[in-house]
């Protein structure tokens, strides 16, 4: 199963839902609409023919600038032709939320907290979508890139000298 | 006792005479304090490294009354905070001050423990006097071991001199309740 016949089975089933490919880098990348993920990721796992049965990884993005500032990237494995593959799909500011795979994916089920913790992605349908990693008092998505990474209540630091 | 190989200990001050010795309670008491120290090594990152190697034979801080490392925090004397401590470690770490029977004693090696060190970020407490009081601070990153020993001695320096009303003053009762502890 080579990267066309991915692309083509996926656009084949969901037409306009996969909106671009790209197969020239190193893993066959396919970024797809979000009210089509949960469904595309059904598909990818449960067809015959895909059998991607291993979520490697799963992750947010922010392009602030962008007009759907929030992404989450999907990695998947498929182990009998030991092929993988990347799904992206972008979220709109003002509602970052995408259906959960943890119903398919049970190891999802971290990553998600993983991600809404630093990027405050909300996965619907999470059983239980809290902080993971960061303090439970925190009140901001650390990764969202209007925040500072420094410790805004360090004292011994002067600013000057840091390039702030 | 004039064999170089063992170091004794030098008595206090006090008064000496024919078949006596006379001195403070508090200096005794300092004196056998200070030399049978019990730490409690609080070892996260690579400070720790290097207080594996001050404990080793090369540097050996079984020299200073400090062979026995206590792994409990109720046996121990003395905290030594070593390595970066992350928010989310920071009530482990008052937990365990917290639980240090009294007199009891902070020490805070390599950058991080004192102030965060190069890790200025969201994730890390900048300094673990944040949380506990610390005694003596050990900078370096990481400490090498003469420098781990040098803060120990400081501390042997502390525990030597203090006066044992000091837990019981109002002023440390102060501190403790501005750590919440």
């Amino acid at each position: 199963m080579d990267s066309e016949t991915i692309i083509g089975t996926l656009r084949e089933q969901f037409g306009d839902a996969v909106l671009e490919t790209n197969a020239a880098a190193d893993i066959l990348t396919v970024t797809v609409r979000r009210d089509f993920l949960h469904e595309i990721m059904a598909f990818l796992k449960n067809h015959e023919l895909m059998g991607f049965s291993f979520l490697t990884d799963l992750t947010g993005i922010h392009y602030p600038d962008s007009e759907l500032p929030f992404g989450v990237v999907y990695h998947l494995h498929q182990f009998v032709e030991n092929k993988r593959l990347r799904i992206k799909t972008f979220l709109p500011g003002d509602d970052p939320s995408v259906k959960t795979l943890t119903d398919l994916y049970p190891g999802a089920n971290w990553m998600e907290r993983e991600t809404y913790d630093f990027y405050g992605i909300i996965f619907t349908g999470h059983p239980n979508l809290k902080r993971i990693l960061n303090v439970d008092y925190m009140d901001y998505f650390p990764m969202r890139k209007e925040y500072p990474l420094e410790d805004q209540t360090r004292e011994d630091k002067d600013d000057r000298y840091f390039g702030r | 006792m004039s064999d170089p190989r063992f170091i004794k200990v030098n008595p206090p001050e006090g008064y000496e005479g024919a078949g006596f010795f006379a001195t403070s309670f508090d200096k005794v008491v300092g004196l056998a304090r200070k030399n049978s120290i019990w730490p409690l090594p609080f070892a996260t990152s690579c400070c720790g490294i290097e207080f594996m190697a001050t404990m080793g034979a090369n540097y050996d801080l079984g020299r200073f009354g400090a062979e026995r490392l206590s792994f409990s925090p109720r046996q121990a004397d003395l905290l030594m905070v070593m390595g970066t401590i992350a928010k989310k470690m920071a009530p482990v770490v008052q937990e365990v001050y917290a639980q240090m029977a009294e007199p009891r004693w902070v020490l805070a090696v390599g950058a991080c423990a004192s102030s965060g060190g190069i890790f200025d970020t969201y994730s890390v407490l900048q300094g673990i006097d944040r949380i506990v009081p610390v005694d003596v601070y050990v900078p370096g990153c990481p400490p090498r071991p003469e420098q781990i020993i040098d803060g120990f001695m400081k501390i042997q320096e502390l525990v030597g001199k203090e006066s044992l009303r000091r837990r019981y003053s109002e002023q440390y009762r102060e501190l403790m309740k501005a750590y919440k502890i």
